[in-house]
């Protein structure tokens, strides 16, 4: 017994060795003239920079037919499921009845007193009570979701964007509850059956993470302008806060601007224009 | 000495068979919800916490309860709680079994669990949940463990247990602190928004734990040979009638602030749950309830003559219990999410399932109660008390 048991340690010590010899000896095998073949980081040249990436929303520039644009936009090029979309059975037998509570929504329209709660006032200009105010993630300067977040699944990028990593994130939903701006989605459900097409560019999330807005991240390192920005006739525009001759510095010179439950100290910087 | 719980009563089997029985329902429950997700729960995406996070928030206190025997017996050399310091520390370790299991069932990824310490964050309270939380039930089952074994062996316990029945006093504080700060510090939520959270929570916490541990006297007693001591229940409700008087007080403090002040962010949730909001009122009957118990509680215990009653004293650790349960469980924590930071209202129930996966877990603490009660009884009938 006690001999068989040492002969079959030696046994998987012996593999467990080869194992570990053998990735310098892949990585040597790899070599070529012009050097190890490791993956290499590479920028693209037309990426967009910043500083700390903000947004301006003009709120008259928004009407209803724009608002769901912008919307679908976001929602269909990031794969975000639409439980109101008709499943495909044959795919997908066994669905489950929809809990509309346990949507996911990254950019979508509030009336004005949601999206600033704080500045509901009694006698306001009619015109605010109709008008479409689009909220998202503010990618706050301070996020309270950061701060929170247990295993760094959420964190700041040097650029002020608030990205996540869908694959470490544990969904305990601390961020959500830490968000003051009701921002953030959780994936109740495996979102599949609910995406009408999906879209081979994004990564589609697994039941159990949580999802927000990334201020289209993966299109700015291509050089391109995030979808909502496009899709929005010039009332969403996105440029560096910490630049003075940006586009977005300019338009906040020029008019009055307010921003989310500014009183947190969150340093919200996604901008309003009334 | 875990042979002990190998030998045992008919009434016993039965009870352990119970508690499997619903081990293995909240199992089955769980499974689903494991391969289906957390769409089998009442949760939403602007009520994102419920049953399971309720139910970890109120046994974090029952495990903190359970210092309010250690202090007096090794800070004050109260004679009377020897015969129970053992229960109040084994209490802790059931508590804090069920409190981790009930963070596992509430995570939407279980599997990458160990992401917390793999990227250990310090700037998150979790980070320090973890540690404390943890740290406490290691505590909790060395010293219970070495003290019941040296008290079998009629020697004195190793003196290395010492230092750590001190240092079990400043965790039991931690554990509970810390869980009031994964909520008192985030900004949006203005119904957590309080310095006084962290002492409410220690306050219900003081009742509720003696209180329960009242109530396993009584079921000592009836099914054991083993006698707590009457003088040890009667010192232990006077602590639950000062601690429970403590949190109402805090909670009657909250609500001066909010009334008074009159700041809506903080007032939509207690007028939420005292009387309901833009004619949602789910939660107000639960919410009154909870403070009817527990002011009637309160008072039982409070006028000596009743107090003393053995009939009634049992009674009034239940309503003291269930009490606290509602206000720190469902209403805490649904509490803060309605309504949402957007000022919409959606209302949480939990499902049957949740409730399913909820009782299994508190089956498996009370499993591991039993054992541990099982052997510490024993062990004290064998040398007498």
């Amino acid at each position: 017994m006690m001999e068989k048991s040492r002969r079959s340690f030696l046994k998987v010590a012996g593999i467990a060795a080869i194992g570990l010899g053998a990735a310098p000896a892949m990585n040597f095998a790899a070599l070529d003239s012009n050097g190890p073949a490791l993956p290499v980081k590479k920028k693209n040249e037309n990426a967009l920079h910043a500083k700390r990436w903000g947004m301006v929303i003009h709120i008259d520039k928004v009407t209803d037919k724009i608002a769901k644009k912008i919307s679908n936009a976001c929602h269909i090029q990031h794969n975000v499921p639409d439980f109101t979309h008709e499943v495909d059975t044959q795919k997908f037998p066994d669905i489950r009845p929809v809990n509309p509570d346990q949507e996911i929504k990254w950019l979508w329209k509030e009336k004005f007193h949601y999206a600033f709660p704080d500045k509901g006032d009694e006698f306001l200009a009619e015109k605010f009570e109709h008008l479409p105010f689009m909220v998202l993630c503010n990618h706050c300067k301070d996020a309270p979701c950061v701060q929170a977040c247990p295993t760094q699944a959420t964190f700041s990028r040097e650029d002020g964007i608030v990205l996540m990593d869908f694959h470490r994130c544990i969904g305990c939903r601390f961020c959500m509850a830490a968000c003051p701006y009701g921002s953030r989605s959780f994936n109740f459900r495996d979102p599949r059956p609910f995406i009408a097409q999906i879209d081979p560019d994004f990564p589609v999330r697994s039941k159990g993470v949580v999802e927000k807005c990334n201020l289209c991240a993966e299109r700015l390192a291509k050089g391109e302008l995030p979808h909502c920005v496009e899709a929005s006739e010039g009332a969403l525009v996105v440029g560096d806060l910490e630049d003075p001759e940006s586009e977005v510095r300019k338009l906040l010179k020029e008019h009055y601007s307010i921003r989310r439950k500014q009183s947190l100290g969150t340093e919200p910087s996604v901008y309003y224009i009334v | 000495m875990l042979e002990i719980a190998t030998k045992g009563t008919k009434n016993y089997w039965l009870w352990i068979a119970f508690l499997l029985i619903v081990i293995g329902a909240g199992t089955v429950a769980y499974l689903d919800q494991f391969f289906n997700g957390l769409m089998i729960t009442g949760m939403s995406r602007d009520v994102s916490w419920g049953f399971y996070i309720a139910n970890f928030t109120f046994l974090v206190g029952v495990a903190a309860g359970g210092v309010m025997v250690v202090i007096p017996y090794y800070l004050h050399d109260y004679e009377k709680f020897h015969r129970i310091t053992i229960l109040g520390e084994f209490l802790a370790v059931a508590s804090l079994i069920m409190c981790l299991l009930f963070i596992i069932v509430d995570l939407g990824q279980p599997v990458r669990m160990l992401n917390v310490l793999l990227y250990p964050t310090p700037h998150s309270m979790l980070f320090y949940d973890m540690i404390v939380l943890n740290g406490y039930l290691f505590l909790n089952i060395v010293i219970g463990w070495k003290i019941l074994e040296a008290e079998r062996n009629q020697v004195k316990p190793p003196a290395w247990t010492k230092p750590l029945i001190y240092l079990s006093i400043p965790f039991a504080i931690g554990i509970h602190t810390v869980t009031a700060y994964l909520y008192c510090g985030l900004p949006g939520r203005g119904y957590w928004l309080t310095a006084i959270l962290a002492p409410r929570f220690l306050a219900s916490a003081f009742a509720a734990g003696p209180a329960f541990l009242i109530i396993l006297c009584y079921i000592i007693r009836k099914f054991t040979k083993f006698d707590p001591g009457w003088d040890a229940m009667q010192t232990l409700s006077k602590i639950v009638c000062y601690a429970i008087i403590a949190n109402l007080f805090f909670f009657l403090c909250e609500v001066f602030v909010v009334y008074y002040s009159g700041i809506p962010g903080h007032q939509s949730h207690l007028q939420y749950l005292l009387f309901g909001y833009h004619g949602y009122n789910a939660l107000v009957p639960w919410m009154w309830s909870g403070f009817i118990l527990m002011t009637v509680g309160a008072v039982l215990l409070i006028i000596p003559k009743l107090r003393r009653n053995y009939i009634l004293l049992p009674v009034a650790c239940a309503m003291i219990f269930i009490g606290a349960w509602i206000d720190k469980g469902m209403g805490m924590i649904s509490g803060g999410f309605v309504p949402s930071p957007l000022h919409h209202v959606t209302e949480y129930t939990p499902t049957g399932q949740e409730i399913v996966i909820t009782l299994g877990v508190y089956a498996t603490g009370f499993l591991v109660l039993t054992i541990l009660y099982k052997l510490a009884t024993k062990v004290k009938e064998e040398v007498g008390g």
